[in-house]
C-alpha cells in the first residue's frame, strides 16, 4: 500500500497549521538562542585560552589561583535559573497543548498495524486520512487494536502515543485549510514506515458538506449539538440494546444502574480519587471494569458484568457516542 | 603525586609475561583482561557500525530500495543493541577502567581478579548469544523492546537477544562491584579520596549505576520472556497487562545507562585536559561531586522518555524539572575544563584534540537534551530524528570521542608503543568533521518531523538525509584510520619511556608497558593529583583551591 503523502518541497522549517504550533516554536527558538549562546561562550573560551596559552606562546602565565568559589557559584546558579525559567515556560505551554477544551469536537482514532482508522461521531469512517474543520478545537480519542502507535502531525507540533486497552487524547485547533503529514511516531513493526497518512483541514462549511456527503453517515446530532443548536439526541445505538445496557440503565422506574442522561461531562464523587470527570476514558473503563469506580449510592461490588473481550473498539465508540448524545437531557436523580 | 618503587631490574612486562593462549584466556591480570575486552568490543563496534553503514545507505533515497523494511528494522535493532550493550557500556569502564583503576590507585590488581575474568566470559557469552540471534534471523523490536510488540507481536529472535543482554548484564554488575570494592579497600598509602584521579571518581559513580540499575534491566528482560513464552499477562493489555509499565522498568535502567556511557568519558577528559594544558585541574572537588550528582540524579529522570506515552501531568512536571537539573553538574564540568586551560601551556596532541572535540560535541548534546526535557518541545520532537541526533552527540560525539582520546592517551602505557602523530591528528579532525556532517542535519530533520526507525520517508527530507549519509561515510573512514595505524604501531618493539606525556598519576610511574604486578612495592602518595609543573609559569605560587 503506498501512502498518500502531501507533496512538499525542500525546507528547513516545518509548516505551521495549528493554534498551538507558534507557542511550541517560540520555546524552541528560545532554546536555539540558548544553545547558540552557550556554544559560542564555550567556543570563545576554548579558542581564546587555546590560542593565548598554546605551548610556545610568550605570555604571562599567572599561577595564582583565587580561592573564592565565586566562579563555581556563578556557573551553578546561572544555568540553574535559566533551566528553571525554561522549565516553567515549557510546562505552561505543555499544559495548554495537552488539556483539551471542554467544547472540543471528539473524533475517534483506532490504530492498528499498519493503518489509522478514523471514526467520526456521525458515522463517517476514513482510513489513513483525517478530515477536520479549521477554527474549531478537535479532540482525538485514540486507542490501538494491537501494539503502541503514536499519532503525530508535525504541522500541529503535537503527538500522542496510541495505546492498546485505553484511550489517550490529542487535541488541536487547525488554523488553515490544507493537507498535512500524518506519521506514526512509535515503532510498531514491519511496515511502521508506511503507517503514514494525511490530515485534511477544510473550512467549516466544506467540512459539513464532506461529513454529510457520506452515504453511511447518520444524522449528525452530535456535531449540531456541539455547534450550539440544541437538538434532541437522535443517535440510535443497536449495541446499547444488543448488550442489554437498556435493561438496567434506562426505562425502568427503579433502575438497577445509574441513569445515563446528562452523565457525560459531570464530575462525580469517586471514593478512590476524590472525584472523576465522566469522559470517554471513564465510560470505557466503566464498561470494561464496572467495579473500577462505583457511582455514589450504589453498592460495591457492582452487579454489572464486565464487557471486556465481548465488545470491539467500534461498538465501544458507538456506546460512548450514544451516552454522550444523552448529555443534554437532564440528569435524573437515580438513587435507589 | 609521587611514586616510590621505580624499577631497578628490568622485569618482563605484563605483555611479555606469557605467550600461550592459556596465558591470555585464563589470565587474572586486570591489564590482560582489559586487552581481551579491547579486542572483543572493537569487533562488536564494527558489527554495529556495519549495520549503521547499511542504514545510512538505505536512507540516501526516500524509498526502501536497498533493503526491505523488515531488513531495515533488523539493522537498526542490531545497531542499537550491539552499540549500547556490547560496545558503549563496556567501552571505557571495561577496557580503560580495568586497565587503569588498579594502576591509578596504586594497587596490584582489582579486588576480585577471578570475578573480573568471569565478567569477561559472561560478556562474551552474552555477546555470542546476541550475534547468534542476529544470525538466526535477527530481531526487529529496536533496542528498546517496547511491549506489547516485543512480547506478543514480533516474529523474530527476541528471546536469544534478550538472553544475551541479560547475561552480559551480570558482567556489568560484577565489574561495577569489583571497582567499588577495589576503590574502597585497595588504595595505596596516602591515596585519600580527594587525591584520587577524577577518572576514578567517575568510574566509581559509574559502578554505582552498574550495580543498582542493571538488576532492573535483568528483571525486565525476564518479564518479557515470561510473557512471550508462557503468555503470562504483564505488559500486554489483551492479557491483562500494562504496556507502559514496561517503559517505566526499561527506562529506569536505560536512562542511567546513558550516564554509564558518558560519566567515564568525562573521567577520561578530566585526565587529558590538565595533562595537555600542563596545568592543575580547576575545581577538582566540583568535578568529583558533579559525577556523583549526575549518577544520583540520573536515577530520577527516566520519565522524560514517556512524556507522550500517557504519563500523568504531575509526573511529567516532576520528571521534566529533574531532567533540567541534570544539566547543571554537566555544565559545571565543562566550565571547569575550560578554566583549566587558562594559564596553561597547551600542547595540541591527538588525545587533546579528542578531548576538546568531546567538550564541544558534549556541550551540543547536553544543550539539546534541554529541548527534550522541556515538555512543550518534546511533544513535537519526541521519537523524531531530533532525538537520534541528540543522543548521538552524547554517545558518539561524547562517549566514543573520549574513548578514542583515552585509547590514544594511554596507548603508550598499554602497549609501550607510539603511533603516528600526524595520522592521529588527521583522524581526530576527520572524525569531528564527519560526525557533525552526519548528525547535525538530523536535528533539522527531526524538527521538520521525520520520525525514527523508518526505511522510507517523504521525498522533501532527502537532501538532509543525503548530507547525513555523506557524513557517515567520512565518519566510517575516520574510525578505520586509527584501527590501521594503532595496529601497525604494534609491529615494532616497545620503545616508550614510562611517562611520554609528562603526566602525573601513579600509572605513569610504572614502566610502559607495566609489569605483571604493576608496582614492586606499594607507592606512597604524598600530595594532591594533577600537580603539573607548568614549564612556562611565572614563579609566584599559591596553594590550590581544593
Amino acid at each position: 500500500m503506498m501512502t498518500a503523502d502531501p507533496a512538499r518541497g525542500f525546507s528547513l522549517w516545518p509548516e505551521s497549521a495549528s493554534t498551538g504550533a507558534p507557542d511550541i516554536d517560540r520555546v524552541y527558538i528560545a532554546l536555539l538562542g540558548l544553545t547558540l549562546f552557550f556554544a559560542l561562550l564555550i567556543g570563545a573560551l576554548a579558542l581564546g585560552f587555546g590560542v593565548k596559552y598554546r605551548a610556545g606562546a610568550q605570555v604571562i602565565r599567572d599561577r595564582i589561583i583565587h580561592k573564592t568559589p565565586l566562579l563555581e557559584i556563578t556557573w551553578i546558579l546561572g544555568p540553574f535559573l535559566i533551566a528553571l525559567a525554561i522549565f516553567v515556560w515549557g510546562a505552561v505551554v505543555y499544559m495548554d497543548a495537552t488539556e483539551p477544551p471542554a467544547e472540543a469536537r471528539a473524533i475517534y482514532v483506532v490504530g492498528q498495524q499498519w493503518m489509522w482508522k478514523v471514526q467520526h461521531p456521525g458515522g463517517r469512517r476514513e482510513i489513513n486520512e483525517l478530515h477536520v474543520p479549521s477554527g474549531e478545537p478537535i479532540k482525538l480519542v485514540m486507542t490501538s487494536q494491537d501494539v503502541i502507535h503514536s499519532f503525530f502531525v508535525p504541522a500541529f507540533r503535537n503527538k500522542r502515543d496510541v495505546l492498546p486497552g485505553q484511550y489517550t487524547y490529542l487535541w488541536f485547533e487547525a488554523t488553515r485549510p490544507g493537507t498535512y503529514h500524518l506519521f506514526c511516531a512509535e515503532y510498531c513493526g514491519a511496515d511502521h514506515a508506511r503507517m503514514r497518512g494525511r490530515v485534511v483541514v477544510m473550512t467549516p462549511a466544506d467540512f459539513q458538506r464532506w461529513l454529510a456527503a457520506d452515504p453511511s453517515a447518520a444524522t449528525s446530532g452530535e456535531s449540531e449539538s456541539a455547534s450550539g443548536e440544541a437538538m434532541p439526541p437522535t443517535i440510535d445505538s443497536p449495541a446499547f440494546v444488543r448488550f442489554g445496557c437498556d435493561d438496567c440503565h434506562q426505562a425502568s422506574p427503579t433502575p438497577a444502574g445509574p441513569a445515563l442522561h446528562g452523565l457525560f461531562g459531570q464530575r462525580l464523587p469517586d471514593p478512590s480519587h476524590g472525584s472523576a470527570t465522566v469522559d470517554e476514558s471513564y465510560l470505557r473503563q466503566s464498561i470494561l471494569e464496572p467495579n473500577a469506580v462505583i457511582a455514589a449510592g450504589y453498592a460495591a461490588p457492582s452487579t454489572m458484568p464486565s464487557y471486556a473481550n465481548q465488545i470491539d473498539e467500534y461498538q465501544m465508540i458507538e456506546l460512548i457516542e450514544f451516552i454522550k448524545s444523552l448529555r443534554d437531557a437532564p440528569m435524573r436523580e437515580a438513587l435507589p | 603525586m609521587t611514586t616510590a618503587g621505580t624499577l631497578a631490574l628490568p622485569k618482563p612486562s605484563y605483555l611479555a609475561a606469557g605467550w600461550s593462549l592459556r596465558s591470555w584466556f585464563l589470565t587474572l591480570d586486570h591489564k590482560r583482561i582489559a586487552i581481551l575486552y579491547l579486542a572483543s568490543i572493537t569487533a562488536f563496534f564494527f558489527v554495529g557500525g556495519a549495520a549503521a553503514v547499511l542504514m545510512r545507505l538505505e536512507l540516501a533515497t526516500p524509498e526502501s530500495d536497498l533493503v526491505t523494511s523488515g531488513v531495515y528494522n533488523r539493522l537498526f535493532t542490531i545497531h542499537g543493541t550491539i552499540m549500547v550493550w556490547f560496545f558503549l557500556i563496556p567501552s571505557i569502564p571495561a577496557v580503560l577502567g580495568n586497565f587503569l583503576v588498579p594502576l591509578m590507585i596504586g594497587a596490584r590488581d582489582l579486588a576480585f581478579p577471578r570475578l573480573n575474568l568471569l565478567s569477561w566470559y559472561l560478556f562474551m557469552l552474552g555477546g555470542l548469544l546476541a550475534v547468534g540471534a542476529i544470525i538466526a534471523g535477527g530481531v526487529d523490536t529496536g533496542w528498546t523492546f517496547y511491549t506489547p510488540y516485543s512480547t506478543t507481536y514480533a516474529n523474530s529472535a527476541v528471546i536469544p537477544m534478550a538472553a544475551g543482554i541479560f547475561i552480559s548484564g551480570f558482567s556489568s554488575i560484577l565489574t561495577g562491584m569489583n571497582f567499588i570494592v577495589t576503590v574502597h579497600t585497595m588504595r595505596a598509602p596516602g591515596m585519600t579520596w580527594f587525591r584520587l584521579p577524577l577518572f576514578i571518581w567517575s568510574t566509581y559513580a559509574t559502578s554505582l549505576i552498574f550495580v543498582l540499575a542493571t538488576p532492573v534491566l535483568a528483571i525486565t528482560l525476564v518479564l518479557i520472556g515470561v510473557e512471550r513464552v508462557w503468555g503470562v499477562g504483564i505488559f500486554d493489555p489483551s492479557l491483562g497487562g500494562d504496556p507502559v509499565l514496561f517503559q517505566h522498568l526499561f527506562w529506569f535502567y536505560s536512562h542511567p545507562a546513558v550516564y554509564i556511557m558518558v560519566l567515564p568519558a568525562m573521567g577520561v577528559v578530566s585526565e587529558i585536559v590538565p595533562c595537555f594544558a600542563s596545568n592543575r585541574i580547576f575545581g577538582y572537588r566540583f568535578i568529583a561531586f558533579s559525577s556523583v550528582a549526575i549518577a544520583v540524579l540520573g536515577f530520577l529522570v527516566w520519565g522524560h522518555h514517556m512524556f507522550v506515552a500517557g504519563l500523568s501531568l504531575h509526573a511529567s512536571l516532576v520528571f521534566a524539572l529533574l531532567s533540567f537539573l541534570v544539566a547543571i553538574p554537566s555544565a559545571v564540568k565543562v566550565f571547569n575544563w575550560m578554566v583549566t586551560l587558562r594559564n596553561g601551556t597547551i600542547r595540541y596532541r591527538t588525545p587533546m584534540l579528542y578531548a576538546l572535540g568531546f567538550i564541544g560535541l558534549f556541550t551540543i548534546g547536553g544543550l539539546t537534551g534541554l529541548y527534550l526535557a522541556s515538555l512543550a518541545v518534546d511533544l513535537h520532537v519526541h521519537d523524531t530524528y531530533f532525538v537520534i541526533a541528540h543522543f548521538h552527540y552524547i554517545m558518539v560525539g561524547g562517549a566514543v570521542m573520549a574513548y578514542l582520546g583515552g585509547i590514544h592517551f594511554w596507548w603508550p602505557k598499554v602497549t609501550g608503543r607510539t603511533y603516528s602523530e600526524p595520522w592521529g591528528i588527521f583522524s581526530a579532525i576527520l572524525l569531528f568533521f564527519g560526525f557533525n556532517l552526519t548528525f547535525f542535519p538530523q536535528f533539522v530533520l527531526g524538527y521538520l518531523g521525520m520520525v525514527r526507525r523508518v526505511a522510507e520517508y517523504p521525498p522533501e527530507f532527502q537532501v538532509l538525509n543525503v548530507l547525513s549519509s555523506a557524513g557517515a561515510s567520512i565518519l566510517g573512514l575516520a574510525y578505520l584510520v586509527p584501527l590501521v595505524y594503532l595496529t601497525r604501531s604494534l609491529i615494532r618493539p616497545p620503545s616508550v619511556g614510562s611517562n611520554p606525556w609528562n603526566a602525573t598519576g601513579l600509572e605513569w610511574g610504572t614502566p610502559s608497558p607495566p609489569t605483571a604486578h604493576n608496582f614492586d612495592e606499594p607507592p606512597v602518595v604524598t600530595g594532591p593529583p594533577y600537580e603539573y609543573e607548568n614549564p612556562q609559569a611565572v614563579a609566584s605560587q599559591e596553594a590550590q583551591n581544593g
